[in-house]
């Protein structure tokens, strides 16, 4: 299977869980299980090439000019993850089936899980680092979905805000890094970076590059000092803890850190800044692991203890520390995962997962304490199960290890670390499941079915078989390290074995459990130490951080934005006269090439009608009807200056544009009040004034100075005349821009036009769905209404013109490509004839007798005008290639068929349905406030047979 | 006639930005309806200006620059759309609040915004 599908199927997947919600609980749960389990089956077709030691590789390009390509590629390493990613997945998706209670809604949990999922794997495919970078950041976001996910508890949101937070913080950091290493290296490109160890190092920005690399990988592990958000993490479901924080999102920092590790690790700045956040982390989170008393808590901290090791281990920078933190990465994620959906099931049956409301489970829940038991015995480090490989790898390796030129700082805090891990992991044993049965469990524990234990108790087996037969998991574990090493170091020789004899790792293994038991013993007073001693609380620090930069946006942006839009608009007219002030008095203006042509008197007129009615509009705007008029005005001189500055098609568009648009203001004043009362004050005005008048004057002197002066580069609208015939087939040269030379925008064009009329639809459905529709019903007219609501001289003329103004329509279609006209004109003047019927004979009527809806029309239009523009594409050329033809049927005369015809058709399509759609929505707002529709279209009717007084009575 | 058509630009931006710094939805939309004028010529007029020479290929020997044609054609019809949207708003504004004011009231004195995300 293709490696694209293997990232695909996960995002393509989490379609399904959510769309398939009212299928049921099961058919989600498996929807997502066949996903999963198809993308394992395609990853585990590659393994003979990955075990081969081959690089499976897949490539397509989507920005090269950027360098941002979908590449992904496939190693022993990204095997490894992807492996875990998608098999804990597996059990995870049926331990959340049983997991989940009846009120969750399992479609949206699934469709979270998935998206995360297919995230996680194209972080470990990925061969391009920005690729990386993109489902980095889809892991965050995914992460928080599924944190968050029971939105009524206020500690999952906050849990959730803070991941966020704190994890998208790292990826910006990290972006930072990317880039910057990229550009050391001269790609994007893994296999190529990685291939750069000595230029990269050698680098000046070696070192900046490296600290925001793992500023990201710090803040997705949860290393010190950004630990605090794992365990606040610890409010989302158990599953989603499982899942996130064993074996997959924080484990992406590792897995970017021994991605890196050839070109990154070997230098002092990487050994002294990973092992000593490794080290910290990892002694600093066993510590307060041991006396968290939530089970989830508890395991969250040890989690970020065991990540501090696995991190100290990549930070020794040699060949078997690598080997050893891969060892352990396969370890963690088995027993870990198996410790979350134990203490999962205990919260699940005994409804806490307080331990010290817990002890006694092993006589009411015996498998689950079996399961818990091994997989913390394992933690613990003990003989025989797989923790106690890695964790002597470890101590080895911190035997050899020298930090700050201490031979003792390492293995002594490693052994501290290691003590403190057994601790814990004895006192979950211990405080659960061991002791006296008590008698005050919220709810009665006792096993769950097969579907909540099953799961962990696979993963146990695994943590048995690994650590009585280490030599099954050894060839494995090489082939992964050998891919995390490259070519900067070989694969060490030493072998995975139980008894390595005498050796001092040995000795420090036997001090931590010894001393680990010893604590259980000391626990309660040491507890009360503990309790006494005063440490600084991360989420206080964390919040009153937040709080700071929230206050100091508020301060800023108040002050900016206070919710006055007209000082907003009037500062931005001010600007924007003031840079066009200083780049006219800085800047330079050629020479006036085109000499001014003498005005006559009819345009002399006309400019005085034009700036008559438009000052009068601005003086005596506050009766709303005037203005309208005036406005009509100003719309109707401009249509004829379109006329006479040769723009027949402007002109056609703006008359009818100005009709429709003045319906639409008459149909929202029936509803607004009709004067504007006077509010401002003469300072407010006269400064309003002063900024109007220095917008005037700017666009004025602009437009002057632009008129008299010739473009300084030659004009493409030479190329449309001398192509408009020979290629596009029409001599309306306009029409041909639109449907032909620029089509595409055209088609855009038409989908916003579109979008606007569905966005007024929803407005309207929500206003008459809400309040709104009461105080509609309840509303009194403020004007009087006139008595005859539909004259019969209006509804006959109406009725009789309809047909003449739909030819009027047809023909400026039909016409347009030769002369002016087209799909625009053509649609608007249709609309209008519509138009006419809903005013002359009401709405009731005139919607009884429509046929179609108009969204549909509107959707009709696009579809015509993109099948139009893809039916190019069937015969090799690109999108919107139009083409013509002449035939002759007799008895008429040569005419043209161009598919450009086709295409306008949707335009006029599109423009009907949006502008009917749009005065539709109005008129239906309008008609809730008014009394109850009239019967009949026509008041008096001389046609209609009147009830006989007579008879009615009987 | 250069003059007139500047002057009737700066005209119709005068006083559409007047209409747009009032207060009131209503006489806003109108002065946004004029800016949408003025800006539409302005357009049209970077074709410069020509009279009796409509881009309809025919026996004549020059033609205007119908380019800015085309461009201020849809810019018409997409300005009917958004004059549309920019009315329901308002509309919707009004009928939802009973006040067509186009600020938001000022806020208490106190400081606090009723927005509070609650944590």
């Amino acid at each position: 299977m293709s490696l694209f599908l293997v990232v695909a199927l996960p995002f393509l997947g989490a379609l399904l869980p959510g769309l398939m919600n009212s299928a049921g609980r099961q058919a989600c749960a498996v929807v997502t299980f066949m996903v999963s389990l198809l993308a394992l089956i395609g990853l585990l077709t590659h393994l003979p090439a990955v075990l081969a030691g081959e690089l499976v590789t897949a490539r397509l390009d989507w920005m090269p000019m950027l360098g941002l390509n979908v590449t992904l590629m496939l190693d022993g390493l990204g095997f490894f993850f992807a492996c875990l990613i998608l098999g804990i997945g597996l059990l995870i998706i049926a331990y959340a089936r049983f997991y989940l209670a009846r009120e969750d809604n399992m479609g949206e949990f699934f469709t979270y899980l998935l998206l995360f999922q297919g995230a996680m794997v194209g972080i470990v495919l990925s061969d391009n680092i920005l690729l990386l970078l993109v489902f980095w950041e889809l892991t965050s976001l995914s992460s928080f979905l599924l944190i968050g996910y029971w939105k009524h508890l206020p500690e999952g949101r906050q849990g959730a805000r803070m991941a966020l937070t704190v994890t998208s913080m790292g990826g910006l950091a990290m972006i930072a890094g990317m880039l910057l290493l990229g550009q050391i290296a001269g790609s994007y490109d893994l296999s190529v970076i990685l291939q750069n160890r000595e230029a990269i190092q050698a680098s000046p920005l070696y070192l900046p590059a490296l600290i925001l690399i793992l500023l990201g990988c710090f803040t997705k592990s949860a290393q010190f000092p950004f630990h605090f958000w794992l365990p606040h993490a610890m409010a989302a479901p158990t599953p989603v803890s499982a899942y996130l924080h064993s074996a997959t999102m924080v484990k992406a920092g590792i897995f970017l850190m021994a991605r890196m590790w050839p070109v990154l690790s070997g230098t002092p700045e990487w050994f002294a800044i990973v092992t000593t956040a490794g080290l910290i982390t990892m002694v600093l989170g066993a510590v307060i692991g041991l006396f968290k008393h939530d089970l989830k808590a508890l395991l969250a901290f040890s989690t970020v203890s065991h990540l501090g090791l696995i991190t100290m281990l990549l930070g020794t920078g040699t060949a078997f520390g690598a080997m050893a933190a891969v060892f352990h990465i396969l370890n963690h994620a088995t027993f870990k995962a198996a410790l979350f959906m134990s203490a999962g099931i205990i919260d699940h049956e005994a409804h806490t997962r307080d331990i010290r409301r817990l002890g006694g489970l092993r006589r009411l829940m015996p498998i689950t304490c079996v399961i818990a038991s091994v997989a913390a015995l394992s933690m613990a480090g003990i003989p025989l199960l797989n923790g106690f490989l890695s964790k002597e790898m470890m101590l080895e390796e911190a035997w050899h290890t020298t930090l700050f030129d201490s031979h003792w700082l390492v293995p002594g805090l490693a052994t501290v670390g290691a003590l403190f891990s057994a601790a814990y992991s004895f006192r979950l044993i211990g405080h659960v499941f061991l002791g006296p049965v008590r008698d005050d469990y919220p709810a009665k524990p006792h096993d769950p079915g097969p579907g909540l234990w099953l799961p962990p108790a696979l993963l146990v087996v695994l943590v048995v078989a690994i650590g009585v037969a280490p030599f099954l998991a050894e060839p494995f574990v090489k082939l992964v390290t050998a891919s995390v090493l490259g070519t900067a170091a070989e694969v060490p020789s030493a072998y995975l074995k139980i008894w390595h004899g005498l050796v001092p790792a040995l000795y420090m293994s036997i001090i931590a459990v010894l001393g680990g038991l010893l604590m259980l013993a000391i626990f309660n007073p040491a507890l009360r130490l503990w309790d006494r001693t005063p440490r600084p609380e991360a989420k206080v620090i964390f919040e009153a951080i937040i709080a700071a930069a929230v206050a100091l946006a508020r301060g800023v942006i108040h002050r900016l934005h206070n919710g006055a839009f007209s000082r907003y608009a009037a500062i931005m007219a001010v600007t924007v006269v003031a840079v066009a002030y200083h780049a006219w008095a800085t800047g330079t203006v050629g020479p006036v090439t085109r000499a001014p042509q003498p005005a006559n008197a009819l345009q002399i007129a006309g400019w005085l009608m034009l700036v008559a009615a438009s000052c009068a509009l601005a003086l005596l705007h506050r009766n709303r009807l005037l203005s309208l008029i005036l406005i009509g005005i100003v719309g109707l001189v401009v249509s004829v200056g379109f006329v006479y500055f040769s723009a027949p098609d402007l002109a056609m568009t703006q008359l009818t544009v100005e009709v429709v648009t003045i319906i639409l203001l008459l149909l929202a004043l029936n509803l607004l009040p009709n004067r504007t009362p006077v509010e401002s004050s003469i300072l407010r005005r006269t400064r309003d004034t002063v900024v109007a008048v220095a917008g005037g004057l700017g666009a004025m002197a602009l437009s002057y100075h632009y008129l008299l002066r010739d473009t300084v580069a030659p004009s493409i609208s030479e190329f449309h005349l001398a192509n408009s015939y020979k290629g596009g087939g029409g001599t309306n040269v306009v029409n041909v821009i639109l449907v032909d030379f620029r089509g595409f925008d055209t088609y855009g064009e038409i989908i916003v036009l579109g979008i606007a009329a569905l966005l007024i639809y929803a407005l309207t459905e929500t206003l008459l769905s809400g309040p709104v529709r009461a105080r509609l019903l309840n509303r009194k007219p403020d004007k009087p209404l006139a008595g005859d609501m539909h004259p019969m001289m209006m509804v006959v003329v109406a009725r009789v013109i309809m047909p003449v103004v739909l030819m009027v329509a047809f023909y400026i279609f039909l016409r347009g490509h030769n002369e002016p006209g087209g799909g625009f004109i053509a649609g608007l003047v249709a609309s209008i004839a519509v138009v006419m019927q809903y005013m002359s004979s009401g709405f009731a009527w005139t919607s009884a007798r429509l046929r179609y809806p108009y969204h549909g029309v509107i959707g009709a239009g696009v579809l015509i005008a993109g099948l139009t523009g893809i039916g190019s594409w069937f015969v090799g050329k690109p999108f919107l290639t139009s083409d013509y033809t002449y035939v002759r049927i007799p008895p008429f005369q040569e005419f043209e068929l161009a598919t450009a015809a086709l295409f306008d058709l949707g335009v006029f399509l599109a423009v009907v349905g949006a502008v009917m759609l749009s005065l539709e929505s109005f008129s239906r707002l309008a008609r809730r406030a008014r009394v109850p529709e009239a019967e009949h279209p026509m008041d008096i009717d001389p046609s209609r047979e009147m009830p006989d007084p007579k008879t009615a009575g009987v | 006639m250069e003059f007139l058509v500047a002057s009737a630009i700066g005209v119709l931006t005068a006083t559409g930005l007047y209409l747009v710094l009032r207060l009131r939805s209503f006489p806003v939309i109108m002065g946004i309806s004029l800016l949408t004028y003025a800006v539409n010529v302005f357009l049209f007029a970077s074709g410069r200006l020509t009279v009796g020479a409509p881009p309809i290929l025919g026996d004549a020997t020059s033609y205007t620059d119908p380019l800015p044609q085309a461009l201020v054609l849809t810019a018409i019809v997409i300005s009917f759309g958004m004059t549309a949207v920019v009315v329901m708003i308002a509309l919707g504004a009004y009928l939802g609040a009973d006040d067509d004011h186009v600020n938001d009231p000022p806020p208490p004195p106190d400081g606090t915004t009723p927005a509070e995300d609650a944590q």
